[in-house]
């Protein structure tokens, strides 16, 4: 037993505080937006220049102006505000994003991340990623534990060129949440069915108590 | 001083020469200048490089600059949408400068605003990084990049009166101020133009003393990922 893509989700959005602004990444993290608990109200920054991000719209709502990071047709909502992009990673690399929650390919037990690259295969660009995990306050990667081979993401050193050295605080994966601590990662919390010792087996970086 | 012009090619007129650096506004395929991005085609102007978020798509936006083979270079921050791009990068006729995101806005922002550089803590410790000059603040890391003068910007507003005071909409606001402020020249399409007094005042994103050339046209406004939810 682990947790799946939207158990994950859900779990990250436990993250959450009320009041954060918050950037959510392609892929899982935008599943976070589902999950928001009762009573927390945050406010989702989208870096192509938009803050409050609404719902997908409708069909006969959809506006070719208004879309996501991830290039995907949204709505706004009554708080919403729009800028430029300068305006936009001017907020991020000054600190002013509470929060990101992103994918990584792979995490380091320093905090180091890699999710924009793979030497030798199409290499797409890191688009905001970089700039995002070198300003936002707290980056939670959320991930996959192991690769398909069921080798660990969570590493000693990451293999991969990185986005950013010593930024990741929290690691939520398909098997529980790590923290990364002086030393190593720790374990904080253990998915349904899976023990600390699950854990530890599927990690290459070292587990702290 | 006259500004508007009655057509994209009108516009850029004795603007254009090969070899040239243009930056262009745009996010995906939101809110680029899609009426000079096709003057340009028409123009023939070969060996450009283009600083832009994006690359277009095959058949829209800039991609039809790379499908006639005029851009040398392209400055950006993610080009996964464009198959042509692709071919051509990995067979060594494109090249290509990834910039993060936010590094290539405040390189715009910053060229526009007479700053040749700036740090940043953005890239530090990746490949971004490597060969540029690093520097500590308060004991923490930062790199320099420099600011973008380009020759010429191509960028799309909402509206815009007749001496280039203009509005954006929405998220297609983006790279559209940055890279209209970066240019030595920046020609200014619109969806309509207005005469002045008509916008507020309080309202102008971006005041004309940044717009030399300004066009009205019709905007096909392709949308890359039509996302709905049921009424």
């Amino acid at each position: 037993m682990a947790w799946d893509r939207n158990q994950m989700a859900a779990r990250a959005a436990q993250e959450l505080q009320d009041g954060m602004y918050v950037n959510l990444g392609i892929g899982i993290p935008t599943l976070v937006a589902n999950y928001i608990p009762e009573g927390v109200t945050v406010t989702l920054q989208s870096e192509n220049g938009m803050l409050g991000i609404g719902p997908f719209p409708t069909e006969e709502n959809v506006d070719a102006d208004l879309i996501n990071a991830g290039k995907q047709t949204v709505t706004a909502l009554p708080h919403t505000a729009y800028f430029d992009s300068a305006e936009s990673f001017a907020m991020i690399r000054g600190g002013k994003i509470n929060m990101a929650i992103l994918g990584a390919m792979e995490v380091a037990e320093n905090g180091d991340i890699a999710n924009w690259m793979i030497p030798g295969k199409l290499v797409k660009g890191m688009g905001g990623a970089m700039d995002l995990v070198a300003g936002v306050e707290r980056i939670v990667v959320v991930m996959d534990h192991t690769n398909k081979a069921g080798e660990s993401k969570l590493l000693k050193a990451c293999t991969l060129p990185l986005t950013a050295q010593g930024v990741v605080k929290r690691i939520i994966t398909n098997l529980g949440v790590l923290d990364v601590v002086e030393g190593g990662l720790k374990i904080i919390e253990c998915a349904d069915g899976v023990s600390e010792d699950d854990i530890r087996n599927a990690t290459e970086a070292a587990i702290v108590n | 001083m006259k500004k508007v012009y009655g057509s994209a090619t009108e516009a850029l007129d004795g603007l254009l020469f090969d070899g040239m650096t243009i930056a262009a506004g745009g996010f995906g395929l939101c809110g680029i200048p899609e009426l000079l991005i096709d003057a340009i085609r028409d123009a023939g102007t070969k060996n450009l490089t283009i600083a832009s978020n994006n690359a277009g798509v095959d058949d829209f936006g800039l991609g039809v600059l790379l499908k006639t083979r005029q851009v040398k270079k392209m400055m950006s921050s993610y080009v996964g949408e464009n198959a042509e791009f692709m071919r051509q990068y990995l067979s060594g006729e494109l090249e290509l400068e990834f910039n993060p995101q936010g590094t290539l806005a405040e390189r715009m922002r910053a060229g526009g605003a007479g700053i040749p550089g700036f740090y940043t803590r953005t890239g530090v410790g990746t490949q971004i990084a490597e060969g540029k000059e690093h520097k500590e603040f308060g004991g923490e890391t930062f790199i320099l990049e420099r600011g973008i003068m380009a020759d010429l910007s191509i960028v799309k507003a909402w509206k815009a009166d007749t001496t280039g005071n203009a509005i954006f909409r929405k998220t297609a606001r983006n790279f559209n101020p940055p890279a209209a402020k970066c240019g030595k020249i920046c020609v200014l399409e619109v969806e309509e133009i207005v005469e002045p007094g008509t916008l507020d005042p309080d309202h102008v994103h971006l005041p004309g003393i940044y717009v030399n050339r300004l066009i009205q046209g019709q905007h096909e406004k392709r949308i890359e990922q039509r996302t709905t939810r049921a009424a």
